[in-house]
């Protein structure tokens, strides 16, 4: 695994792409070892917030050294975030986390599960799953509450797209397994993230399915690498290091085999 | 003026000598593992490792961790992977670096804590620091900190017991700082350490919840920091012991204002999860300010107020 590091990121652009939902590409060395489904701390500059928010990769690109954050607003350290300016610089804590497990996906049919903030991070996992050719399919299942369908363009690009909408503007009106049943889709593996009660019932449909499901977690950080505990979701066993059954969302995640987890 | 090379930054804490002033706060740094590749560890003058009790335990509920304003609140509640795995894993990691050991030490009864010193007496534990201060858990812990006979009680049971010095973690949730110092003191304690966080709480208006599942937590942060400098001063004017300082030390400056109060050692706590360097840097702010007003031996800094 890569070694982490605290750094300065240059901001090489930021956009408004939904309502409270931004897009900022990032310039750091981080790019180079940026793994789909692994999150960055992002440091607000104010003395007064002291601690890094976690915020998913969204997409990576090497040549450009640059890593796209896209992320919602949903107190003050984003709220600063989102007035950053290209030119910008920015503190940043990463690689952090160990990324959805694209290897699982060799030969299998893959369907990528994203739900409100939660979509992101599939991106570059969809992108490099096509890149890598070895999954047998690769379909985007994407939940959002409106027509604001922020992404889409991208996820259209990247591979089959299916949209699911809480009010029903577009696509299936309802959640994203509503989606997977009215479009029959099946699939071997799932990569989820989202919130809990979506990850829950993924869980629940990929084991009455038979699909293995890999769900990436949230939830409140201090350091972001492992040594506070603060970040923990319980699990079925005795985790190793642990030695109790809780395991570190931060270092251990926060991507997970569901069936492995207690949620 | 002064160069570098002839700064003297070793402390002597109840005879174990350490090269600097500057060790990591108990429960801030894990044990060293998860921080080592942003910080080298042998440029600690000690690592003071999560606390560790006799089993593993399971800790709080999440949330355990809110921000506030120029701090957090947490309330972990000492999960830990009990002594046993401690030793093999983390003990055994640190044996790689040159840098002095604190194993901080927690349990629900005095015989747990009892267990976890007789379980350290002949590992490579340069100290023990006794977590009596813990606000996040319902049993031990605070318990014992909170009134001067409890602490009297585990305080001479535990020097019974131990073969290394013993450092005992007193809580800030007390009337009196310089009658807890000096019960420790009285009881046998090699120094003492403070402070812990500060009981708090914070509210969710958004969602009218508690930030925290356990409702309180410990607050740490640059926040606390005023309160902890004059708790070190009252309680090392208090007592004659060694006084190890922190409380939302960020720099060097503050790292020396611990030690102006009477300090002999700091340690840096949720600085870290802000800064993942901060250790180092406070060794090189103590460093700077010596040499900026020609100050050969921190030791000369040491309680001049």
């Amino acid at each position: 695994m890569a070694k982490k590091m605290k750094t300065e990121a240059k901001v090489l652009s930021q956009r408004l792409l939904a309502d409270g939902i931004y897009d900022m590409w990032l310039e750091t060395e981080m790019a180079k070892d940026a793994h789909p489904g692994q999150f960055v701390g992002v440091y607000p500059a104010g003395k007064a917030t002291l601690l890094p928010r976690p915020i998913s990769i969204c997409e990576v690109d090497a040549s450009r050294r640059a890593i796209r954050l896209v992320y919602r607003v949903v107190g003050q350290g984003t709220a600063e975030f989102a007035l950053y300016q290209p030119g910008d610089y920015i503190s940043v804590l990463g690689v952090l986390g160990n990324g959805f497990p694209l290897d699982k996906a060799e030969g299998k049919r893959v369907l990528l599960m994203g739900g409100g903030i939660g979509v992101p991070p599939l991106l570059q996992t969809a992108k490099e799953l096509k890149a890598a050719g070895k999954a047998a399919s690769v379909t985007s299942v994407m939940g959002y509450r409106n027509a604001e369908t922020f992404l889409r363009d991208d996820f259209e690009k990247a591979a089959e797209l299916v949209i699911a909408t809480e009010d029903g503007s577009i696509g299936t009106g309802g959640n994203v397994i509503d989606a997977i049943k009215e479009n029959g889709l099946e699939a071997d593996v799932i990569y989820a993230c989202g919130p809990m009660p979506m990850l829950r019932a993924i869980k629940a449909y990929a084991s009455e399915n038979g699909m293995k499901a890999y769900v990436s977690l949230e939830e409140r950080m201090a350091c972001g690498v492992g040594a506070c505990l603060g970040c923990i979701c319980k699990t079925k066993e005795i985790d190793e290091h642990s030695q109790v059954r809780n395991t570190r969302i931060c270092t251990d995640g926060p991507v997970f085999d569901a069936e492995d987890l207690d949620m | 003026m002064v160069g570098g090379e002839a700064l003297k930054l070793s402390v002597n804490i109840a005879g174990v000598e350490f090269k600097n002033p500057v060790m990591t706060a108990s429960g801030t740094f894990g044990s060293g593992m998860e921080y080592s590749d942003f910080v080298d560890l042998n440029r600690l003058g000690a690592v003071v490792t999560k606390g560790v009790a006799n089993v593993p335990w399971e800790g709080n509920p999440t949330p355990r961790v809110a921000e506030v304003y120029g701090g957090m609140l947490n309330a972990i509640g000492l999960q830990n992977p009990g002594i046993e795995t401690f030793v093999k894993r983390d003990l055994e990691f640190l044996k790689g670096y040159d840098t002095k050991v604190i194993v901080n030490v927690c349990g629900k009864s005095i015989q747990d804590y009892v267990d976890v010193v007789e379980r350290l007496s002949d590992e490579r534990v340069d100290m023990l620091e006794i977590n009596v201060s813990c606000p996040n858990v319902k049993e031990g812990a605070i318990a014992f900190g909170q009134n001067a006979k409890a602490l009297t009680e585990i305080t001479t049971e535990i020097k019974k017991h131990a073969k290394q010095p013993v450092i005992m973690k007193l809580s800030p949730n007390v009337t009196s700082i310089s009658e807890m110092a000096k019960a420790a003191e009285a009881a046998g304690a090699d120094a003492i350490s403070l402070i812990n966080t500060i009981t708090g709480m914070k509210i969710d208006i958004h969602r009218r919840k508690f930030a925290l599942a356990n409702r309180t937590g410990g607050l740490s942060g640059p926040a606390i920091k005023p309160v902890a400098v004059r708790m070190v001063y009252e309680a090392s004017h208090a007592v004659d012991i060694p006084v190890i300082g922190m409380g939302g030390i960020a720099t060097g400056d503050d790292a020396i204002e611990f030690i102006m109060a009477g300090a002999s050692a700091v340690a840096v706590g949720a600085m870290n999860f802000h800064d993942p360097y901060a250790t180092v840097h406070v060794i090189e702010g103590i460093e700077s300010y010596m040499r900026q007003y020609g100050v050969e031996d921190i030791n000369e800094l040491r309680k001049i107020l």
